[in-house]
């Protein structure tokens, strides 16, 4: 399973890479692998809402399974990753990639502090 | 957990395994949609040891098979199978089966998360010279599935297996071992063979090696229990425990092709057939929805009216739609009609069609 340094992490299995103000978040490796093939992405939320950390914006749908997309912090959603929409694959094979989900500025950055650094989220999966 | 004869090979391949009826099983190797492709396209291997198998023995096993099933086990003759299920006294299913003829007995093969409850209802019932021989955990059992799924076997095999029908089986050998041949499968692939063998760990390893180097041409690939579910969909199989179970009588689950009413008297035979005359309540329906897989349980609505529930739902790999099964009173099951199902609380448009899908 791919942890990349550079990220931060949730309980949740999600992923946020931190580009100034805006996070970039998506699902891990390990997440997609356990959804199996994915069919859709589905949002509930759009850009320009404000949400708050644990808020459920959407869905993923694998084909056994879904399995609901939260906010892993609190702010504005800058950005839904609308190419995945047709090609929903994008998250199993790039999910640190291509596959990203979605992008929020930040309303507290020290929301940041309190997820998992990659050796924290290493230890979670029991690696 | 139990594991099957094959579960080594399972995680060479590595596969993702799960829990299934008490077995450790591969729920997926490369991916769902991969697996189910391989079987539409070439032909592909699964494991479902699992499944139990029963053998009914005695001078009265014919009478006893007749009063337990639905089918018509008269019709059947050595060498032949026949899809068919058992009922409460209620007409409700305690499980759906495969009966084989084999000569002087019977061979019951049925549903791996029903083996304990099916066995103890078997012997609730048994009467006159009837044994009852619960054989699931010596035996193995391989689902080669898909168009090249003859030209693979035939490689390890004396036997013609272009001779045997649809729905048919041989004992015979397959790469050495003493083996049943059965023409039969859950996929919907016309060419598909099921390899009944003995559950030996070194036997069994054998064979699915053998089936494996002389596939190897075809790209025979290993399919997990996600891919038999879609696959099977297609089809509109119906799978226990979703589209049947104890409250559901086999006409309802559109399964009066299996339920005989005028061979004599059967287990839930009097209660089918009050139900028929009283006229059935809901029906099993076949249904496509855009944009969001339908699962199990959901409700189904005509307008503001609940009608129904979601049996079964998956994507289609082959359509590149959504498709499932749902029970849907009468009144609202015609072909062509708009439904909605409340996914997670939103209303998603279906349609009501034909099946199977393909």
């Amino acid at each position: 399973m791919k942890i990349p340094e550079n990220l931060r992490y949730t309980k949740e299995h999600e992923y946020v890479l931190l580009e100034g103000n805006t996070a970039i978040v998506g699902v891990t490796d390990y997440a997609q692998s356990e959804l199996g093939d994915i069919i859709y992405i589905d949002f509930t939320s759009s850009a320009g809402d404000v949400v708050k950390a644990g808020d459920i914006i959407g869905s993923i749908e694998a084909v056994k399974t879904v399995s609901e997309i939260f906010s892993p912090v609190s702010g504005k959603i800058a950005e839904v990753n609308s190419d995945i929409n047709d090609k929903a694959s994008v998250v199993n094979e790039d999910p640190y990639g291509a596959g990203w989900l979605f992008k929020i500025e930040l309303s507290d950055s020290s929301e940041i502090d309190g997820l998992l650094n990659p050796t924290a989220y290493s230890e979670l999966l029991g690696a | 957990m139990k594991k099957t004869a094959f579960n080594a090979i399972h995680k060479n391949f590595g596969a993702k395994l799960v829990e299934f009826a008490g077995y450790e099983m591969p729920v997926q190797y490369e991916g769902i949609i991969n697996e189910h492709k391989a079987v539409r396209e070439s032909v592909g291997v699964f494991d479902v040891s699992h499944m139990g198998e029963v053998q009914i023995h005695g001078k009265d096993a014919l009478a006893f098979v007749q009063k337990l099933t639905t089918n018509d086990v008269s019709q059947l003759s050595k060498g032949r199978v026949q899809y068919s299920s058992m009922c409460l006294p209620d007409g409700g299913m305690v499980d759906d089966l495969l009966v084989y003829h084999c000569g002087d007995y019977f061979m019951l093969v049925i549903n791996a998360s029903n083996i304990e409850k099916d066995i103890k209802w078997m012997k609730e019932n048994v009467f006159g010279d009837v044994t009852i021989k619960d054989i699931s955990d010596e035996t193995s059992l391989l689902a080669v599935q898909g168009r090249n799924s003859l030209a693979t076997l035939q490689k390890l095999t004396e036997t013609d297996l272009s001779k045997i029908e649809y729905y048919n089986f041989e004992f015979g050998k397959i790469a050495g071992q003493n083996v049943i041949i059965s023409h039969t499968g859950y996929t919907g692939e016309k060419v598909c063979f099921e390899i009944y063998s003995s559950s030996d760990v070194a036997k069994s390893e054998a064979l699915w090696n053998a089936i494996f180097s002389a596939g190897a041409e075809f790209n025979i690939k290993p399919i997990g229990l996600g891919a038999r579910d879609t696959l099977r969909l297609e089809y509109a199989f119906r799978l226990y425990g979703n589209d049947m179970d104890e409250t559901i009588h086999p006409l309802e689950a559109g399964l009066a092709w299996i339920t005989k009413l005028d061979k004599g008297t059967f287990n839930g035979s009097q209660a089918i057939v009050k139900a028929k005359e009283e006229g059935l309540k809901r029906k099993l329906v076949g249904f496509v929805v855009e944009d969001k897989i339908a699962r199990h349980g959901q409700d189904v609505y005509a307008g503001d009216i609940k009608v129904g529930y979601v049996a079964s739902g998956a994507p289609s790999p082959m359509l590149g739609k959504n498709i499932g099964l749902a029970y849907v009173a009468t009144g609202y099951n015609k072909l062509g009609s708009d439904i909605e199902i409340d996914v997670r609380g939103r209303r998603i448009k279906a349609k009501i069609v034909k099946t199977p899908f393909l």
